[in-house]
């Protein structure tokens, strides 16, 4: 006997995504942030369809306002405000996702140990994540990124390569952002270890690896996929402030802090080149956050 | 209660301890050594003599032995002195650590008083336009990077208006409160914004929980009515926890500061770290980072113990009360 395609019973995730896309904010904002990333991408694109070059400076159109040609006009170097910001978005948007998916990694080891090794272990890493989660964050970033690589020791390949301002932004902010991640899998792993399909695996022999990563992990994906999704707004607004204070992504690579960090000198000069990328991050955290909400109602609807 | 307290105090002491070690290791990391900014100023000194200085000041040691030198020093008092102020390390930080507080103080003041009522009025009116106006509101503030906040203000009050300064803390030779009070406005109302968010959200998400008790069900129920309800039995409970979330928040709160601080050029800790890093001033730089630390701690301790307090129903550590 057949069953009927239409009873047959629905997937967890399959009713996670029906209900996901009841939520209209949070979908419009997926697809907010969809057009922006595939804008980013398209940059080297419209500079061709443009016949333009983004580097070039051209100190005769200096502060231009927009026009048919300079859509968004142009900055103090004459060069394409539009053309710049979608390089700036580009960057931004990549340390935003990579770093975010570092704190995953990093929080969910800590919590799966944590949470299922127990005893004297755990109450030294959850003493850990407190102490971290305690500190003046921004202060000690700000100390890290002034660093002198060299004196760390680090190959010189590395220290001198031109990606190394995006490396060490990723890695300082994976330092101390991974708390929360872990704090959430530690908790969610502490119960789900009292389950009777961990006790089957434990009686079969299974070792601790095979159960926290086959048995426990994937019942953590969802409140680990909401927890990511939040991050990455808070940690492009990290990246944007380290930058505006010349920490963070350096020249020539733009990203939607460093276009701000000659804004507070041309203030009453251009006062509207400071608006664009502002407004860039400000509707990319609120999109990250709206779609955060979204997968939480949408994956983990009890909390 | 007393064994708890003892427990929590140690545990912060441990990590200013820690937190200590790493600062001073981070800062001899940094580029350019103290024998360095000495040589840039007499090209007449040579490698021999950098080498006989750097043995005079100890900083051919090892790590460990550094830093148990400097503790010592530092335990009784010898704290060094600041290079880019020509002055003992600790009269530059306590005005900074003054204004610091008065501009945390002010702002933490004026966003409880409007997110308070927010996130009530957010939350009693539930799913109404009302509610996600504030709730709309609240997104964009938690999401708006400080920096650029500060940076349209000044240019809206003080390139448009020209009505507020645009940093600083008075006009040269003028001396009166109501002067000092304008270069505050735009900091503090910056502060407060960024605040705002996070609070409102507090609040309501408190607040609509503790709508939902049976308590709260009995009181309707035995007829008092709504405005007693919401302000003495829901509003009182719904507190307890937004007051620890909000304490708990101190180190963000630092750091939006800090911010704000370079932004409008406020000599508070968060330049004065700033500033002394970027002018490899490493007495004062560790000094001011030591403190900000042992600052968070305290407001962490703090917001655990009022926890308690506020709430008799919690125990620490499973003692029968």
């Amino acid at each position: 006997m057949r069953i009927a395609a239409s009873a047959a019973p629905q997937s967890t995730w399959a009713m996670a995504r029906r209900r996901f896309f009841k939520h209209k904010l949070a979908v419009g904002s997926a697809i907010f942030l969809g057009i922006i990333a595939l804008l980013s991408l398209a940059a080297p694109a419209f500079e061709v369809a443009r016949g333009i070059d983004a580097a070039q400076v051209k100190l005769f159109s200096r502060f231009h306002l927009p026009s048919a040609e300079a859509w968004l006009g142009r900055d103090e170097l004459g060069r394409d405000v539009f053309q710049r910001l979608l390089q700036g978005g580009q960057v931004s948007l990549l340390v935003g996702l990579v770093t975010a998916l570092c704190t995953a990694v990093i929080g969910t080891i800590i919590g799966l140990i944590a949470g299922y090794r127990g005893g004297w272990l755990d109450a030294f890493l959850m003493r850990c994540t407190d102490s971290v989660i305690a500190l003046p964050l921004l202060p000690l970033l700000i100390v890290l990124a002034a660093l002198d690589l060299n004196k760390l020791g680090l190959p010189a390949a590395i220290v001198q390569s031109e990606n190394i301002s995006l490396y060490r932004i990723t890695f300082i902010v994976a330092l101390v952002g991974w708390t929360m991640v872990a704090r959430l899998v530690r908790g969610a792993t502490l119960s789900l270890r009292e389950r009777d399909f961990v006790l089957a695996a434990q009686s079969q022999g299974a070792g601790a690896v095979r159960i926290m990563t086959v048995h426990i992990l994937p019942n953590l994906l969802s409140p680990i996929i909401v927890a990511t999704t939040l991050s990455v707004g808070n940690i492009i607004l990290l990246e944007s402030v380290l930058s505006f204070l010349g920490l963070g992504i350096q020249p020539p690579f733009p990203s939607w802090g460093n276009l701000l960090t000659n804004a507070q000198e041309l203030i009453s000069t251009a006062p509207w080149l400071a608006f664009y990328p502002g407004i860039a991050i400000i509707c990319t955290v609120v999109a990250f956050n709206f779609l955060g909400d979204g997968l939480q109602d949408a994956l983990d609807p009890k909390a | 209660m007393y064994r708890y307290l003892t427990d929590r105090m140690v545990q912060s002491a441990i990590v200013l301890a820690i937190m200590s070690f790493v600062i001073y290791w981070l800062m001899g990391l940094m580029p350019g050594d103290p024998i360095d900014l000495m040589i840039s100023a007499d090209p007449k000194l040579t490698p021999e003599d950098a080498q006989r200085l750097r043995a005079l000041y100890g900083l051919d040691l090892p790590i460990a032995e550094r830093y148990w030198n400097w503790l010592t020093s530092a335990l009784v008092g010898d704290l060094g002195f600041s290079r880019l102020h020509a002055k003992p390390v600790l009269t530059v930080i306590w005005p900074a650590l003054g204004n610091t507080i008065l501009l945390l103080g002010l702002s933490f003041f004026f966003s409880l008083l409007i997110a308070i009522p927010a996130g009530v009025i957010a939350a009693v009116r539930q799913y109404t336009k009302l509610d996600y106006v504030i709730n709309l509101f609240s997104f964009l503030a938690i999401s708006v990077p400080s920096f650029w906040l500060a940076l349209i203000l000044i240019t809206v009050f003080s390139v448009m208006f020209g009505i507020l300064p645009a940093g600083g803390t008075e006009t040269i030779g003028v001396d009166s409160i109501w002067d000092k009070a304008k270069f505050l406005i735009l900091p503090v109302a910056t502060l407060t914004l960024l605040n705002l968010g996070s609070h409102t959200r507090f609040t309501r998400a408190e607040m609509i929980q503790t709508l939902r008790q049976d308590y709260i069900r009995t009181v309707r129920a035995k007829g008092a009515p709504e405005r007693r309800v919401i302000f003495r039995h829901a509003l009182r409970n719904a507190l307890i926890p937004v007051v620890t979330i909000i304490a708990l928040d101190f180190g963000f709160l630092f750091s939006g500061a800090l911010t704000i601080e370079i932004v409008f050029a406020f000599p508070g800790m968060g330049k004065l770290i700033f500033d002394s890093i970027m002018g490899n001033d490493f007495n004062l730089a560790m000094m001011a980072l030591l403190f900000a630390t042992a600052m968070t701690l305290a407001a962490n301790l703090l917001a655990d113990l009022t926890y308690g307090w506020l709430d008799p129903r919690i125990s620490y550590g499973g003692e029968a009360k």
